[in-house]
């Protein structure tokens, strides 16, 4: 292990290390728990300038009951519904992309694999104005749907490159083994390969859940307006409605950004198994 | 020899599909998602690359409303628009900045990775900034600057500095804007060195240390050479990250002020879908360069990957 274990220095620098923790972590998070302070501070304490001093009462309850009635759950509730179909569409399919390349050897295998992964690279604004007439003419412009497709098509590469690598790392032998005993491509595929990708599965689904809540540059090039923005196009109009009421504006933002730290506390096992093993063989 | 020509009938009762099932079963498995990534993904490259060579508002058909004026945008763009090239030198800047995030994530995954009582939620709450959208990075950094009540003009106010209003200078507001997007790239970064640190070779190290190399010395010479795959991960993502920022520029600054924080991902979006006009034209143009110069990048990422494929093979 580098570097050497804390265990194996002296008493002092156990304890000194141990005191050091706690105190890098502070000022690492420093300007988070700043808004999270903010979160719970009367209006008052912004009129009077108190801003660090200790809150002149602790109104969490009122701030935040502000922001539920605010269009907020909306907001929530469409991210809610663009973030799931998205990462259901986005997995079935590279579960089929990532088997067909994974598994077979055919001619144009590597170049389709690599387009995947080019196409995952490009920046958002080469694509920007054609998805955009599209999604227009497909009358999809402002709704979810119009959404979910993009993302679902876009995620593909990401997860195929994902999907075909851990398949690949499968051993080959059990396919061979199911070939010879007459089994069907397909059942191979649902009998055989699905069940051994479910870690697979649920890493990506943590990792893609938590991108494409965080997603905000499509939010407003595809949507406007409350009936189907995510939440995070959606705090800008609601920081807009309460400008300057910093105490509501850090209670939506703490809110906008619960969903996915709640899953990376929940799935902390898959989510870094995702960041890292489609990644670092 | 009969049971081969038994066989040969089996088959050819079998159906065409049965027979080529190999060949075939690939394909029926990579069409849903190629389908959708070529609509979504791929037809609208080459469609970008076309609008670029038009004037357009994009409010009617590119074929009816579309004026094809070839490279007049291009030109334009080289030869004589500032904003387009502050929006260059920010990229530029961007690129360069964003990459001290790949020792700083390796410098707090050497801190963070002991086996103390409570380190696992100590890495979790040092990922933590990752997790959270840009968007909310770039509020709470609006407000870390803040001149009238933020954290950083207390700390440097502490020191004894003057206030510095970061984000409304023309100067540093770029600056401003990277360090809140190092934040959360850090922990990117630091969570790749955790997990390649945890399977770096012991045995190596142990060697190491029994002719004496410890500090330095063994984290440039034994260690590092190990991480390879876990620094080029860091690398790709961040110079992808810093060539798409957009959020939190969109956020923190809006481009300003007076255009001094813009780049081109920012820029181009400004010029196609914002209150200063529909130049549709216009902003494909710009979206192709940036797509030349990340292609640059994407080029030398499949390379490397090619060559791991080879190796394998």
């Amino acid at each position: 292990m580098f570097p050497k274990p804390i265990e194996k220095s002296s008493r002092a620098w156990q304890l000194g290390y141990q005191a050091l923790l706690p105190i890098v972590m502070l000022l690492w998070l420093a300007p988070l728990l700043a808004v999270a302070l903010f979160s719970i501070r009367p209006d008052s304490d912004f009129l009077v300038g108190n801003y660090w001093g200790w809150p002149s009462s602790f109104e969490m309850i009122k701030n935040y009951s502000m922001v539920f009635g605010s269009a907020m759950p909306r907001y929530i509730m469409n991210s809610f519904l663009i973030t799931i179909p998205t990462v259901i569409g986005a997995v079935a399919l590279s579960c089929m992309t990532g088997f067909a390349l994974g598994v077979y050897k055919f001619r144009g295998n590597l170049l389709i694999f690599f387009m995947f992964i080019a196409g995952n690279f490009v920046p958002f604004q080469i694509l920007m104005v054609p998805v955009r007439d599209l999604t227009l003419d497909m009358g999809l412009y402002n709704t979810k749907t119009g959404l979910v497709l993009f993302h679902i098509a876009f995620q593909t590469g990401f997860c195929t490159l994902f999907m075909r690598n851990f398949i690949k790392a499968l051993p080959y032998e059990l396919i061979e083994a199911a070939r010879v005993e007459g089994i069907a491509e397909w059942r191979i595929f649902w009998y055989v390969v699905l069940p051994l990708m479910k870690p697979a599965i649920a890493a990506l689904s943590v990792l893609i859940f938590t991108f494409i809540w965080n997603d905000y540059f499509w939010a407003i090039v595809l949507t406007q307006g409350e009936n189907a923005q995510p939440v995070t196009a959606g705090i800008t109009s609601f920081n807009a409605q309460f400008r300057a009421m910093y105490h509501l504006m850090s209670a939506g933002s703490i809110i906008a950004a619960l969903p996915p730290v709640l899953m990376f506390f929940l799935m902390q096992k898959h989510f870094i198994a995702g960041l890292t093993l489609g990644a670092v063989k | 020899m009969a049971t081969t020509s038994q066989w040969n009938k089996t088959l050819a009762k079998k159906g065409w599909y049965k027979r080529n099932e190999i060949a075939v079963t690939p394909w029926l498995f990579l069409v849903p998602g190629l389908i959708m990534f070529a609509i979504y993904v791929v037809f609208p490259i080459f469609q970008s690359f076309r609008i670029s060579l038009f004037k357009w508002d994009g409010l009617g058909p590119l074929a009816t409303h579309g004026e094809y004026i070839g490279m007049a945008n291009y030109e334009k763009l080289l030869t004589r628009d500032r904003s387009f090239n502050i929006s260059l030198w920010n990229n530029l800047k961007w690129l360069i900045f964003y990459l001290a995030s790949i020792p700083a994530g390796l410098f707090i995954a050497l801190f963070l990775n002991q086996t103390v009582r409570g380190i696992r939620l100590y890495k979790s709450l040092f990922f933590f900034p990752f997790v959270i959208s840009q968007i909310v990075v770039g509020l709470v950094f609006t407000w870390f600057y803040d001149p009238q009540f933020g954290l950083f003009n207390g700390i440097i106010g502490f020191v004894g500095f003057e206030p510095i209003n970061v984000l409304g200078d023309p100067t540093l507001s770029t600056y401003g804007v990277i360090a809140a997007g190092l934040w959360p790239q850090t922990a990117y970064c630091m969570i790749l060195y955790l997990t390649g640190l945890n399977s770096v070779d012991p045995e190596q190290i142990e060697a190491a240390r029994l002719d004496g190399a410890k500090g330095i010395r063994m984290l440039w010479h034994v260690i590092l050479p190990q991480l390879r795959p876990a620094t080029f991960i860091a690398f790709v993502v961040t110079v992808i990250g810093s060539l798409r920022s957009f959020d939190l520029i969109s956020i923190m600054t809006n481009g300003g002020p007076f255009g001094s924080s813009r780049v081109l991902s920012f820029y181009m979006f400004e010029k196609s879908l914002s209150e200063y006009g529909f130049k549709m034209g216009y902003g494909a143009a710009i979206a192709v360069i940036l797509f030349l110069i990340m292609m640059v990048f994407i080029g030398y990422f499949l390379w490397r990957m090619y060559q791991d494929e080879k190796a394998e093979n």
